[in-house]
């Protein structure tokens, strides 16, 4: 039943994912994109993978489909070129389509535990959290330690992102009221007293959330990145309901962009101190003397906190960034 | 019928795949090709966490101490929050990209053709200002 | 814990540590010192490490202490050495260089955000090279192309904003397919550490899954590396990047994917898959050689001087490709040296095309006319760094076109004709050469064009004119005693067809 119920997802997310490519209005597209983005969230929520889907409803349907709009309102919603080189694309993608159709008859089943992926190292990953790490969510586990270093490369992916919009569009600066563009206009939804009242009752409960899911991160889904987007997800929240000057006057850009750096080199500095204990790069074992498990966990709370710090101040400077453009 | 369940996930990330990279080369519109390029990038996550799946299994969190039910692997789960990151991380780039080219050429519509044209315009006016 | 055994993660720690520094610090003097600093760091590091390697040692590093394939390895041969070598140098040198030039082109007030993508673009390619481990590759990938649109967007002319469009477009689609062809290996293999890879697909070789795999890894990272028919994001990218940062990314970026290229299909599939290395071959072999006719006669007839660079870049790019598509260990030494005088030689020209930009907006051939009168140090300059990218002999283009020529003459009657093939596009390369001597030097008419204010053209300021000094000369230098690159370069080469079945 369930296993019809995923295919049902996934027959829907195709059907929309056509309407994404096929839809003029952009705007259109970009909402469609969004229930695309959950409908995947729901399939990875069934394979299993729940911090996953936590993640791509957070960021895939959330941060992402606000940063769209945002731009969209810099640069039209209305896509007027028809298609072009159709032929060729087609071709392409048929090729390549054709190409790896041919080579799944020969992968290994959907939920075969004797597929060689179960096999190599995954049973080790539970052995040891188990053996070493003693926390719950192996996720957090194989992200945090066994794998660090690339979610370090991660974080480091992140901050880069929020300087490249910051270089190409500049800092967010507050406009608003001081600015005469914006005249009588309403700021954010502020006259729309319904969604407001019920829009800042949810805020509270979002922060909330996401302080849960970054320090709850070992034992049920969650962690650095999904509580980042969270917080993120709170404040764009409270600056769409009462204007982005209004959110920038409680964290200005400055702080933001200090967060998205100075979490980055939280993650490093830990990694950096690993080293002068004696031990290998986010090699967490030396951090307390004696006491490989508790330095283990010590370790990735604090790198998770990184994460979270980045992710949030980022996707805060990346969104305000565009927010607060001008749009003349 | 178990045997075409078990691929369908794959096909299913062909599909996405093919959408997605269909509308990153043959849409002229910028955020279009934005789009395209996010479900394409939809597509592979399909891809590494269908693999990890294990029949019965649950999600790799364990629950009352009991280390020895079945799990799902968590290592495509943690490449795929990785990747879910370089995502959103690229697409805002991009974003900011075309803002800056709405802003400097007034259109985000077949765009390769207007700068391409702007370098005949260029060897023109420097062939006037030649005479 | 010795330092000497931290090098490979200060290698990359460094300078990706720096950068959120770096960002934060609000003036643009101090900025650029401590990006210098950290970007000079790296290359004494870089050395250090070559230290180490030389003479065929490996270094391996795990990651938070947790051994391969488990936890994420840090993997240095003498190859990875070199392309070190090459990233830290040409980021070093060109940042030294090219100060005023950037503060021109970018502006002061976005320094400091300009030099923390620097850094990170050094860091994710260091990332790249040191690393033993197929995702963890993926992921700085993706730091050194972000970082890399950065730079190239700070183009002074708003067609470096389509140009760099492109390349996010094309660049993102090669890594998502590299991503592909990794997730099909680790499906077959369960595994994501590459020497594991090596071992363990022996047994699911005869699969089709491994061999599109394999296709995914090749049609990616030839997207990133400019391999000609994939090379169109390049040429707009190099020619409307700022220049300084056109230096240093013609100098080693598309090298590093070639690098993986490389480093995935002779250890992980030419061993396993039966008949790899002529399909390697077979596919490689024509497009190096169209690459190299292609590229160079696009040069003959491109009207821009970076664009001339950018299309010689895709015939370079051809000539590596070639070398390593012989799949003989002669042939792997010239390519592998041709990385390094390659790197040499379009790092010399690129800062000489920086110094000219000091005086012109626009780098059209027709407005140089007669530059050379007035800037003689400079052009100067492009013409002896010129002779390396000819392969003269006495450089170090010539050590590595010889290199070349050699293995192919191994091939028998087919060798013959690629020995002509490598005559002729040098041919090629003195016609695209010659051409912007000719009218730099000889040239009359130009030198009212000049488009920031009207006064006389002057040469470029001592500081740039003696980095770039320094760059020609090192071409020279190489040519006259080549041993540090033939050393690395043939004993990479013996490595790397050790893993031939």
């Amino acid at each position: 039943m369930i296993e019809l119920f995923g295919v049902f997802l996934l027959a829907l997310a195709v059907i929309t994912a056509i309407g994404v490519v096929q839809a003029r209005n952009l705007f259109a597209g970009v909402m469609l994109m969004g229930i695309f983005s959950l409908l995947m969230a729901a399939t990875f929520f069934l394979l299993d993978a729940a911090d996953v889907a936590l993640t791509e409803a957070a960021v895939g349907a959330g941060i992402s489909t606000v940063l769209m709009l945002s731009a969209l309102a810099l640069s039209g919603a209305e896509e007027k070129a028809r298609s072009r080189s159709r032929i060729l694309a087609l071709i392409v993608v048929t090729v390549t389509a054709a190409t790896v159709i041919y080579a799944t008859f020969e992968k290994p089943r959907l939920g075969d535990p004797n597929a060689p992926v179960q096999q190599h190292v995954a049973p080790w990953y539970f052995d040891m959290t188990q053996e070493a790490i003693e926390i719950p969510n192996v996720v957090t586990a194989v992200l945090s330690s066994f794998r660090g270093y690339d979610t370090l490369g991660e974080v480091i992916v992140v901050f880069t992102a929020g300087i490249g919009v910051l270089f190409l569009i500049g800092a967010a600066a507050p406009k608003g009221r001081a600015s005469p563009s914006q005249g009588d206009l309403p700021v954010g939804l502020k006259h729309h007293q319904p969604i407001r009242v019920v829009g800042k009752l949810a805020i509270p409960f979002i922060l909330l959330f996401a302080f849960y899911v970054q320090f709850h991160g070992e034992y049920s889904p969650g962690g650095g990145f999904q509580a980042g987007a969270l917080f993120a997800a709170a404040i764009i929240l409270y600056g769409m309901l009462e204007g982005e000057a209004t959110a920038l006057s409680i964290i200005p850009a400055p702080v933001l962009f200090a967060m998205s750096a100075g979490g980055a080199l939280l993650f490093g500095g830990v990694g950096v101190v690993c080293m002068l204990l004696g031990g290998n790069f986010l090699q967490y074992d030396v951090l307390l003397a004696g006491s490989p498990v508790g330095a283990q966990q010590m370790g990735i709370i604090a790198i998770e906190l990184g994460v979270g710090i980045t992710v949030a101040g980022t996707l805060l400077s990346i969104f305000f960034a565009f927010a607060t453009r001008d749009q003349s | 019928m178990s045997e075409i369940l078990g691929l369908f996930n794959y096909w299913v990330f062909v599909l996405l795949m093919v959408i997605g990279f269909y509308a990153v080369i043959a849409k002229p519109n910028l955020i279009k090709k934005l789009l395209g390029l996010s479900i394409f990038q939809a597509a592979v996550f399909l891809l590494f966490i269908s693999m990890g799946k294990v029949d019965g299994g649950t999600a790799p969190i364990i629950q009352n101490g009991n280390w020895d039910a079945v799990f799902s692997n968590p290592l495509p789960q943690v490449l795929i929050l990785t990747a879910i990151v370089v995502g959103i991380s690229t697409l805002a780039l991009g974003l900011a990209i075309v803002v800056r080219i709405k802003e400097a050429y007034g259109t985000i519509e077949e765009i390769d053709a207007i700068a391409s044209g702007e370098a005949t315009q260029l060897q023109q006016d420097s062939g006037e200002s030649k005479q | 814990m010795s330092l000497a055994s931290q090098l490979p993660a200060l290698q990359v720690a460094v300078p990706m540590l720096t950068a959120p520094l770096v960002a934060l610090l609000r003036d643009s003097h101090l900025s650029w010192a401590a990006a210098f600093a950290a970007s000079a760091m790296s290359f004494v590091l870089a050395i250090a490490i070559t230290g180490q390697v030389i003479g065929g040692e490996t270094l391996v590093y795990h990651m938070g202490g947790w051994a391969p394939p488990f936890g994420i390895s840090l993997y240095i041969d003498e190859l990875s050495a070199l392309l070190l070598l090459i990233i830290t140098g040409a980021a070093t040198l060109t940042l030294l260089a090219g100060r005023g030039s950037l503060e021109e082109q970018v502006g002061e007030a976005r320094m400091p955000l300009f030099l923390a993508a620097w850094l990170l673009t050094l860091a994710g390619l260091a990332g790249i090279v040191v690393s033993g481990d197929a995702f963890n590759i993926f992921v700085f990938m993706e730091i050194s192309s972000l970082a890399t649109y950065i730079l190239v967007s700070g183009g002074p002319q708003r067609r470096a904003l389509t140009a760099v469009f492109k390349y996010l477009i094309t660049g993102t689609v090669g890594a998502t397919f590299y991503l592909i062809g990794v997730g099909m290996v680790y499906m077959m293999t369960g595994t994501l550490n590459i020497a594991d890879m090596e071992v363990r697909l022996a047994e699911v070789s005869d699969r089709n899954v491994v061999y599109v795999a394999a296709g995914f890894i090749t049609i990616g990272l030839a997207l990133k590396a400019a391999i000609f028919p994939l090379h169109a994001w390049m040429p707009n990218a190099y020619t409307f990047a700022p220049h300084i940062v056109t230096a240093f990314i013609a100098a080693c970026s598309t090298k590093v994917s070639l690098y993986v290229l490389l480093r995935l299909d002779f250890f992980v599939f030419q061993k396993n898959l039966v008949d790899h290395e002529l399909q390697f071959a077979y596919l490689l072999m024509p497009l190096a050689v169209i690459g190299i006719l292609y590229g160079s006669i696009a040069a003959i007839f491109e009207q821009n001087l970076k664009r001339i660079l950018a299309f010689s870049s895709v015939a370079q790019i051809g000539y590596i490709l070639l070398g390593a598509s012989l799949i003989s260990v002669a042939g792997f030494t010239a390519a592998v040296l041709h990385f390094f005088n390659h790197a040499l030689a379009k790092t010399a020209l690129f800062l000489a095309v920086a110094c000219l930009g000091l005086q012109f907006a626009k780098m059209r051939l027709e407005d140089l006319r007669g530059v050379g009168r007035s800037m003689p140090w400079t052009l100067a300059a492009f013409a002896g760094a010129g002779l390396s990218l000819i392969g003269v002999p006495g450089t170090a283009g010539f050590v590595s076109k010889w290199a070349l020529i050699g293995a192919a003459m191994e091939k028998g009657a087919p060798g013959a004709a690629l020995v002509a093939l490598i005559l002729f596009s040098s041919l090629l390369a003195v016609v695209y050469v010659w051409r912007i001597v000719e009218v730099t030097w000889f040239g009359h008419g130009g030198e009212q064009a000049k488009a920031a204010g009207g006064g006389p053209i002057t040469e470029a300021p001592l500081w740039i004119l003696t980095m770039t000094w320094v760059a020609v000369l090192a071409n020279f230098w190489f040519g006259f005693d080549s041993s540090l690159p033939m050393q690395l370069a043939s004993s990479s080469a013996e490595e790397f067809l050790r893993h031939q079945p």
